[in-house]
C-alpha cells in the first residue's frame, strides 16, 4: 500500500521542482536584461565593452546627468510629461460625463451611441494618419503639442466611457434620488456623488491611458518636427544615433524613459492587471 | 487597452446582468442636460478619430500633389501599390513578413503565456511576484525595448554573445540582426519577450472561471493532470484563445515601433524585417510627390484586411465554441 503513495508524493515533488526551475528560468530572463540596463548605466562605456556582465565598481551617475543635459532628455522629458497629462486628464474628464450619461440613462440614441464608442476600441486608427495630418494642418496644429493633445485624447475615450460608463451603471439609484428631492441638479449630482464612487474606475483609466501614450512613437514622428518639442520617443531614436558608441549614457536615457512608468506600475500594479483584463473572469 | 476590444463584444452576458442593476432605468434629463454631458467626447472623438478614417476611403480615390488634393482617379492609386517599383516589391514581402511574426507569435509568445498560466494556476509561492515580473517588460515602449534588445545583441559588445562565448558555445554566437536569416525571428523573439503577460494574464483569469467542481469531477473519474488539461480545461479556454489570437493578430499587422528599433525604417539587414507598417510610414512620409494618395490606398487595403480577418476570426472562434457545447 505505502509504495505507490510514496512513489506518488515523489513524483509530485520532481514535478514541483521542475514547475520552480521554469517559473525562475523564465523570470531571470525577464529580469535579467533590465538588470544590465541598471548596472550597466552606472559603469564607464570603456568597462561595459570589455565585460558587459561585471557590476559597476564604483557606480557613478555621470551617464544620468549626460543624458539629461546634453542628449537633451529634459527637454523631451518635460515634453512628453505635458502631451501625456494633459490628453489623459482631457479624455478622462470628457469620458467620465459622456459615460455617466450612457451608463445612467436611456434615451433616444443611448445605444447607439454607446455602440458608436465602443466601434472605436477595434478601429487600427494609425491607419487614418494621413487625413488626420491634414486635418491638423488646416488648423495650424503640426508641429505643435495640442495637435497631439487632441488626437491622443480622442484616441483614449472609446476604453475610458467603456470602463466608466459600465461602473456608473452599477450604482444604486437612491443615492440620486435623495439628491434630486434635495434640488441638486444634474452637474452637482454628477460631481459631487457619483463621480467620487467611481474613483477605482477612475484611477483604472487614468493608468490605463497613461502608458500607451508616454511609450507613443508613431504619432510624434509624424506630427512633431522640431527637436524642442520632440518627445522620450522620437528623441530616442535621434540619441541613439548620435551616441552610438556611449553604450553608459543609452542605457541611462533608457532608464529615464521607463523610470515613470514602472512607479506608475509599483503603484498600481492592480489598475493595470484590471485594465489588461478587463471583461474576463469575476 | 487592447483586451477590452473584444471582450466588450464577446460577453453579451454579463451586460444584460447589469440592465437589472438597481441604478439604471430613472427618468432621463432633459435634451439640453444630456448635450452638454455627451457633446465634448462625441466631438473630439468624431472629429479626430472617426472622420479622418472615414475620409481615408475617400482620399483613396484622388490624386494627391503634396498636401493638395487632385484629381478623383478611381482605382488609380490601388494599381499603383502593385505595379509601381519598389512598392510592386516591399509590399507582398512585407505581408509575408507580417504572416510570419504573426504565426510566429502564436507559436512562441501564446503558447508560453499558456503555459506560465497553468504553471502558476496551483496556489504556490511567489505567485504573484512571477505574474508581476513576467508583465512589467510591458511597460517599456516597443521602441525602447527593441533598442534596448539590439544593444544585448550587439555582435561585438553584447552581453548575449559574451555569454554564449563565456559558456563554450561560441558557434552560436552570431550577429543576430545583422543575419536576413535571423533578423526578423530575433524580432518576434524580443516582441514575445516583451508581450508574453499579456496573454499569461487572459489565460490565468480563463482558468480561474473554470469551476472548480469540474476538475474535482475529472480527477475523481481518475483523469491525470495532463487529461484534465487537454480535454477540460484546453476546451473551455476557447473563447480566451479566440481572444488572444484576434489580438496577436491585429498587433502584429500593426508592429511598428519595435522593428524601426531593430531594424530601421526600410527594415535592415537588406528589407528582410521590413513589415506593413514601415511600408505604409514610408509610403507616406518618405514618398514622391503623390505619396498621401498611395498611403490612403494602402490603408484601405490594410484596414479591409485586418479588420476582415478579425471578424472571420471571431465568427470561427465563436461557431466553435458552439459545436463544443
Amino acid at each position: 500500500m505505502s509504495a505507490p503513495r510514496t512513489s506518488q508524493a515523489y513524483r509530485d515533488k520532481l514535478a514541483n521542482i521542475g514547475i520552480a526551475v521554469l517559473l525562475w528560468g523564465y523570470a531571470a530572463i525577464v529580469l535579467g536584461p533590465l538588470l544590465l540596463v541598471v548596472s550597466n548605466a552606472l559603469r564607464p562605456t570603456r568597462e561595459i565593452f570589455k565585460n558587459p556582465l561585471g557590476l559597476p565598481t564604483s557606480p557613478s551617475f555621470e551617464s544620468f546627468v549626460k543624458a539629461w543635459e546634453k542628449a537633451n532628455f529634459h527637454v523631451y522629458f518635460l515634453n512628453s510629461l505635458i502631451i501625456t497629462v494633459a490628453s489623459v486628464l482631457l479624455a478622462t474628464a470628457v469620458s467620465a460625463l459622456a459615460g455617466y450619461m450612457l451608463g445612467r440613462y436611456k434615451f433616444k440614441g443611448s445605444v447607439f451611441l454607446s455602440a458608436y464608442f465602443l466601434a472605436g476600441l477595434m478601429l487600427p486608427f494609425r491607419l487614418a494618419i494621413v487625413p488626420l495630418f491634414l486635418l491638423l494642418n488646416d488648423l495650424g496644429l503640426i508641429d505643435n503639442r495640442l495637435g497631439l493633445i487632441l488626437v491622443y485624447a480622442a484616441t483614449g475615450i472609446p476604453f475610458s466611457i467603456f470602463i466608466l460608463s459600465s461602473f456608473f451603471r452599477q450604482l444604486p439609484q437612491e443615492l440620486s434620488e435623495a439628491a434630486r428631492i434635495d434640488g441638486a441638479n444634474e452637474m452637482v449630482i454628477f460631481g459631487r456623488i457619483m463621480l467620487p464612487l467611481v474613483r477605482p474606475a477612475l484611477a483604472t483609466v487614468v493608468v490605463f491611458q497613461f502608458v500607451p501614450l508616454w511609450n507613443d512613437f508613431f504619432f510624434p514622428l509624424v506630427l512633431l518636427r522640431s527637436t524642442d518639442k520632440w518627445t522620450l520617443p522620437v528623441g530616442m531614436t535621434r540619441f541613439f544615433g548620435e551616441f552610438q558608441t556611449d553604450w553608459s549614457t543609452l542605457f541611462a536615457g533608457i532608464i529615464i524613459t521607463t523610470l515613470p512608468l514602472i512607479i506608475i506600475f509599483l503603484l498600481a500594479t492592480k489598475q493595470i492587471i484590471a485594465g489588461l483584463t478587463a471583461g474576463i473572469g469575476k | 487597452m487592447a483586451v477590452s476590444k473584444f471582450l466588450a463584444k464577446r460577453k453579451p452576458g454579463r451586460f444584460k446582468q447589469r440592465k437589472h442593476v438597481k441604478g439604471v432605468g430613472g427618468a432621463a434629463p432633459s435634451r439640453g442636460v444630456i448635450a452638454l454631458f455627451l457633446l465634448p467626447a462625441f466631438l473630439l472623438y468624431t472629429i479626430f478619430m472617426i472622420w479622418p478614417l472615414v475620409q481615408s476611403f475617400y482620399f483613396s480615390f484622388f490624386e494627391f500633389k503634396g498636401l493638395a488634393r487632385g484629381d478623383f482617379v478611381g482605382l488609380q492609386n490601388f494599381r499603383e501599390l502593385f505595379t509601381r517599383y519598389p512598392l510592386n516589391e516591399q509590399l507582398p514581402r512585407a505581408f509575408l513578413h507580417n504572416v510570419y511574426f504573426f504565426v510566429g507569435t502564436m507559436l512562441i509568445q501564446n503558447t508560453l503565456g499558456l503555459l506560465l498560466a497553468k504553471l502558476l494556476y496551483a496556489p504556490r509561492w511567489g505567485k504573484r511576484f512571477f505574474q508581476t515580473v513576467y508583465t512589467m517588460p510591458y511597460l517599456i515602449s516597443a521602441l525602447v525595448v527593441g533598442y534596448l534588445w539590439s544593444l544585448m545583441l550587439n555582435p561585438l559588445f553584447g552581453p548575449i554573445n559574451r555569454t554564449l562565448k563565456t559558456i563554450g558555445l561560441s558557434a552560436w554566437a552570431r550577429p543576430w540582426l545583422g543575419d536576413p536569416a535571423t533578423a526578423l525571428t530575433a524580432i518576434i523573439l524580443v516582441n514575445a519577450w516583451q508581450w508574453v503577460g499579456f496573454p499569461m494574464l487572459l489565460f490565468s483569469a480563463g482558468l480561474a472561471n473554470i469551476g472548480e467542481d469540474l476538475r474535482e469531477a475529472a480527477r475523481i473519474d481518475g483523469a491525470t493532470s495532463w487529461k484534465l488539461f487537454w480535454y477540460i480545461e484546453l476546451p473551455l479556454l476557447l473563447p480566451v484563445i479566440g481572444i488572444v489570437t484576434v489580438l496577436t493578430f491585429i498587433g502584429n499587422f500593426n508592429v511598428f515601433g519595435i522593428v524601426w528599433a531593430m531594424g530601421g525604417v526600410n527594415g535592415e539587414p537588406g528589407g528582410s524585417t521590413d513589415v506593413l507598417g514601415l511600408v505604409f510610414y514610408r509610403t507616406a512620409f518618405r514618398g514622391g510627390v503623390d505619396a498621401f494618395g498611395l498611403a490612403s490606398a494602402l490603408a484601405v487595403l490594410m484596414f479591409i484586411f485586418i479588420f476582415g480577418v478579425s471578424m472571420f476570426m471571431v465568427g470561427r472562434f465563436r461557431r466553435w465554441e458552439e459545436s463544443l457545447q
